[in-house]
């Protein structure tokens, strides 16, 4: 009789941390600013190589950073939302001096210089170590963008009430 | 300090946060327990973060040593 051949799960968190309650984290990602949000991956990447498991609620402003770049919106104001506040985790520029973008690049100049991850790297590290990425349905919503345009990284869309679940869940819960 | 045979080497050097930790996480994955990984990393960061690391995820620190800009460290998998 053949042996069936052992699928490893993509998230094996229990193997760094062999307890059967692993640890949690919870995070509300409400900026779009690029600053804000390596403070974001950057704990939720640390998090999760230390046995956590990690969730993101992207919302609001956040939401930026889970959108393909593709052009949303579907009323007038929709649509002008679409275009001033284009998403696409690479497009967001930093808190203070963006300076119509020239600060972003900047930004972007200095941490290549320095050999720091970029956003989408930080990103795909996140994917990769297994951090749950939700996407707020009502922002979503309010903001006219559609499922289709987010990546597919992002493993749900909800509400609250599944976000206040996990976090009452957490060891620990932070709103950026 | 004699320093155990590793297991897996992993050189983190040039990188910062939060790289060396991620990968260490990712390298002793694949370790069964008892496996030893040495790493060599040049980001101060890790003389806190690595020993931080391993107290949280319960792997033990084995030696974490300093020779100008380069941090040498090894951590073995428990269990």
């Amino acid at each position: 009789m053949a042996q069936a051949a052992i699928i490893p799960t993509p998230v094996e968190q229990e193997a760094i941390v062999p307890e059967v309650a692993p640890k949690k984290l919870s995070m509300v990602v409400f900026s779009g600013d690029m600053d804000k949000a390596m403070a974001a991956f950057i704990i939720a990447t640390g998090a999760a190589a230390s046995g956590f498991q990690v969730t993101m609620f992207f919302t609001f402003w956040g939401l930026k950073l889970i959108q393909d770049g593709n052009r949303t919106g579907s009323s007038v104001f929709g649509r002008a939302m679409g275009v001033m506040n284009r998403g696409g985790i690479d497009r967001v520029g930093p808190s203070k001096f963006n300076f119509l973008g020239l600060g972003r690049w900047m930004f972007k100049k200095m941490m290549r210089s320095h050999n720091v991850a970029s956003l989408p790297e930080l990103q795909e590290m996140a994917t990769d170590l297994g951090v749950n990425m939700i996407a707020c349905q009502m922002s979503m919503d309010v903001m006219e963008i559609p499922k289709e345009t987010l990546i597919p990284e992002v493993q749900q869309v909800a509400g609250v009430a599944a976000f206040i679940e996990e976090s009452s869940q957490s060891q620990t819960t932070l709103f950026i | 300090m004699t320093l155990t045979t590793a297991d897996v080497t992993l050189d983190l050097e040039g990188m910062l946060c939060p790289i060396p930790v991620v990968k260490v996480a990712k390298a002793i994955k694949v370790l069964a327990a008892g496996g030893v990984l040495e790493a060599t990393a040049s980001d101060p960061g890790v003389l806190i973060d690595i020993p931080a690391w391993a107290r949280t995820t319960g792997n033990e620190l084995l030696s974490i040593e300093r020779e100008g800009k380069v941090i040498t460290f090894q951590v073995r998998k428990s269990s």
